[in-house]
């Protein structure tokens, strides 16, 4: 009787708006690749992640006052007075960091495996430009809670805006919209940071995901699942159903429904990660230091800088780039190169091979110190400038940058092994 | 083909389990986001009991307290309006306050603890405008009874106990909110008389 | 593969760990802070702080963000004893626990004005407010005759100077024994722990709620955890 009802009214609906359709299409006869591993659930916990950020993020808001005079006090009163204002907080603050954390692996997980080759340059472009706003979205969102390490935290930031020939100085004027970093400042941060960068990156996840589903997962073996129709043996294909947009241009092998196969496992890998997160976010909310960092315990002050001013760990890479060249149009250009990098990495790649289990061993290496070079500069953009420390990230930023270089070099004509046909069992 | 080819009872007794705990914990990861609608420890705060010294409140006279953000009436009323309060009843919609606007203990006659002193939310129980205390000249909105509330908003009255005159918009009598006389004859508006 | 995996989280994990020890000491405080080994969960203690701090030092530092009754609850104070011991001022419960001290002056007194205490062990962490408190000194060049080890130049007179008395520093920056004071050395440490005590509690008064309710949710997860995955194995018998 109740199962008949929901019928008729899903007859109904899918009449005006094609939603069995699009649950198909994309959750139960989408064909993933049935060897998915480890890396693989970063995708699905990013999700995971920007849901808990705009909801305790909305649920901030509504105790939050973006004023100079009573930010840092309004914060204090979400963690004290608030019905678990404190939880909520936390959750926010915890969820900023694991979002990169989730986003760092899940872009390894595409230079390891060649996610960003042709066919999926796009995919690949949506989300660099998911990782730009993201970024973006956590720095306004770092100067809300106005305490001493966001305030000069964000005038160190804005002051790389100073490097731009001519019009820098006036720029930074701009960005600030006062003399100072001041409430003005606040208060425009706070509206991009709540409602602007929000919807940009949820129109850009939405993309993103569109693009991956028109061009199909890649996996760990980098090898394609969808054959040209009519190339498989009818008892070679998936015994699954696939919906017509995929089965009807392709003959599909190897692959499993997304839903259920891996939306258990995801939720299996979802529980997982929350134990984690959870344990950090009741345990070490401040994450040591690196999550929430002492000086901003103390409200924002114009005339007293920290004595050692960091970025939040995951601004470090980009942050040590910016340091190690003792320029400042310099080092902007070099700190916005190592993004620009990663966006033209489709490019820059001219291998055919996906996966890196079938690349060269130079592959392997080059990969492993980009990994290393990375981690490295990240470290060193939390630690004071020494100039050992200087060295090191001299270092490091070129492996970084060499990474593409070398890349761009061997890939036309690499030593790769030949790739199966077939995903192994 | 079936997408799910093997439906055995294992896997619906888990796949129920995996529901059954995760609805657990969604409902377990709502309760910050419910719970942090109550009112504040600000809030509460800022609703906290307030004292009011009835000690220089002339007989007749009328005073305004505010509590929770809401006026609070405090009246000392002559002996002749306490003994008048009976004489309308007729006229009334719940002259026994039968319906609970007031504390148990301020069920009675006066709707009060002393006689001598109402305690009653100047908020009217129509849409909340704040009734017009009128001393004396009452009588031309109900003939007879020379001291009551007017409201200016739709015309409610009520009677110097708050009770609401029948043929008005209000159905109410007025509110009398938790209150108490601590030993040295202070007021105290929003602790229960006997909590102090 | 399982190698190429180990050796990039191997890889990763080392340089890690080389950079964040090399970190420590880099950034680390350059004085040895004595551990306070206060006792979050110890009421006489905290109660004790409290009174500390309101004798003490209330009449410079406020606690801005901190409300009486909070205070009282969370420590087990009941409101009547509240009202008659720890409050002096006559404010209601509800309020912050704030002075009288007027900004602008304080700060030509002092040099600036007295900071507010109640982020003071977030932001400096218990160890450093314990050593902090035992490290003064005589120095006749500063204003009020003393000065810090741990904060050089610090603006504020040793207020707890009649319990510990003053010590006096050798050429080596090593400190003598404090003479003068009321109370015994081991006396005065207890003092110190439990005012230390008490401004970590202040810092975050939710801070055992949390830990409290961390292992609930923990123990949960880790359930679900279990359940979650028999789900998937029971399911992927159709793919393997």
């Amino acid at each position: 009787m109740l199962m008949k009802l929901a019928t008729n009214f899903m007859g109904w609906v899918d009449k005006r708006l094609p939603v069995t359709d699009a649950w198909n299409k994309h959750l139960a006869q989408y064909p993933a690749p049935k060897n998915f591993n480890f890396w693989y659930f970063f995708g699905s916990l990013a999700m995971l992640v920007l849901v808990n950020q705009i909801l305790t993020g909305i649920w901030l808001t509504m105790n939050y006052e973006p004023s100079g005079a009573g930010a840092f006090a309004s914060v204090e009163y979400i963690m004290r007075d608030v019905d678990y204002g404190w939880l909520l907080r936390y959750m926010h603050s915890t969820g900023a960091s694991a979002f990169f954390v989730v986003v760092y692996m899940h872009m390894m997980r595409g230079l390891m495996y060649g996610s960003y080759q042709k066919p999926r340059e796009l995919l690949w472009i949506f989300g660099m430009l998911i990782f730009l706003v993201l970024m973006a979205e956590a720095f306004m969102g770092y100067l809300l809670p106005w305490g001493n390490m966001s305030y000069w935290g964000a005038q160190v930031i804005i002051s790389l805006f100073g490097a731009v020939p001519i019009i820098g100085d006036d720029l930074t004027l701009w960005i600030r919209g006062d003399y100072v970093i001041s409430g003005a400042t606040l208060n425009r941060f706070f509206a991009l940071h709540v409602i602007a960068m929000p919807l940009v990156l949820v129109v850009l996840v939405f993309l993103h995901i569109l693009a991956l589903h028109e061009v199909g997962s890649n996996n760990p073996e980098g090898i394609d699942i969808k054959k040209p129709k009519g190339s498989v043996k009818p008892e070679e294909l998936s015994k699954f159903t696939f919906h017509k947009q995929y089965s009807g241009k392709y003959d599909i092998v190897d692959a499993v429904p997304f839903h259920p196969y891996y939306s258990v496992k995801d939720i299996m890998g979802v529980a997982f990660f929350l134990f984690l997160f959870c344990w950090v976010m009741f345990f070490a909310p401040e994450g040591g230091g690196y999550f929430m960092e002492a000086p901003n315990f103390t409200p924002a002050n114009g005339l007293k800088t920290p004595e050692h001013i960091a970025p939040v760990w995951y601004f470090g890479p980009f942050y040590t780039i910016l340091r190690v060249v003792p320029d400042k149009l310099l080092g902007a250009v070099a700190m916005f190169g190592a993004i620009v990098m990663l966006f033209a990495l489709p490019w820059f790649d001219r291998g055919t091979v996906k996966s890196v289990r079938y690349r060269s061993k130079l592959h392997l290496v080059n990969l492993i110190q980009f990994a290393i070079c990375f981690v490295v500069l990240g470290a060193l953009g939390t630690m004071p400038a020494t100039p050992t420390a200087n060295l090191i990230g001299v270092i490091a930023s070129f492996g970084y940058f060499g990474f593409f270089i070398a890349l761009w070099f061997y890939s036309k004509n690499e030593n790769t092994k030949p790739v199966p046909e077939r995903i192994a069992d | 083909m079936s997408n799910v080819p093997v439906n055995n009872g294992r896997r619906r007794f888990l796949t129920a389990a995996t529901a059954v705990v995760g609805g657990v914990g969604v409902v377990g990861a709502a309760v910050p986001f419910i719970a942090s609608w109550n009112p504040s420890a600000r809030a509460k705060a800022a609703g906290a009991p307030v004292e009011v010294n009835i000690g220089k409140i002339q007989p007749g006279q009328l005073i305004r307290a505010e509590w929770r953000g809401k006026p609070v009436y405090v009246v000392r009323r002559t002996e002749k309006t306490v003994n008048d309060l009976a004489k309308h009843d007729d006229q009334l919609r719940d002259p026994n306050s039968e319906k609970a606007q007031q504390p148990v203990y301020a069920t009675n006659a006066y709707r009060s603890i002393k006689p001598e002193f109402l305690v009653a939310l100047g908020v009217c129980t129509h849409l909340g405008c704040a009734p017009t205390h009128h001393g004396g000249d009452f009588d031309q909105f109900v003939e007879g009874v020379p001291n009551g509330f007017f409201c200016p908003c739709h015309g409610s009255k009520f009677d110097m106990a708050g009770r609401v005159f029948q043929g008005v918009p209000a159905p109410l009598n007025l509110v009398v909110p938790d209150h108490s006389f601590t030993n040295d004859g202070t007021l105290l508006i929003g602790v229960a008389q006997g909590d102090a | 593969m399982k190698k190429l995996i180990i050796a990039v989280t191997f890889g990763i994990l080392c340089s890690a760990t080389t950079l964040l020890s090399f970190n420590a000491v880099a950034a680390g405080p350059s004085i040895e802070l004595d551990k306070a080994n206060n006792d979050l969960s110890d009421k006489e203690s905290l109660k004790k702080g409290f009174k500390t701090y309101i004798n003490y030092c209330l009449g410079c530092h406020q606690l801005q963000y901190q409300r009486y009754n909070r205070t009282f609850t969370d420590l087990g104070i009941d409101e009547a004893d509240g009202v008659a011991n720890y409050m002096y001022t006559g404010e209601k419960t509800g309020d912050h626990i704030l002075n009288s001290m007027p900004a602008k002056e304080a700060a030509a007194w002092f040099g600036s004005a007295p900071p507010d205490l109640t982020l003071e062990a977030r932001l400096r962490s218990p160890d450093w407010i314990y050593t902090y408190l035992r490290s003064f000194y005589i120095d006749e060049s500063r204003p009020f005759g003393v000065n810090n080890t741990v904060f050089k130049d610090v603006g504020m007179p040793h207020v707890l100077q009649g319990l510990q008395g003053v010590s006096t520093k050798d050429e080596h920056g090593k400190l003598s024994p404090a003479m003068g004071g009321s109370l015994t050395s081991e006396e005065y440490d207890v003092v110190v722990r439990d005012l230390t005590n008490f401004l970590e509690y202040v810092g975050e008064p939710n801070k055992l709620e949390r830990k409290a309710l961390g292992y609930w949710v923990l123990a949960f997860l880790f359930i679900f955890f279990i359940i979650a995955y028999f789900l998937k194995k029971e399911y992927w018998k159709d793919v393997h």
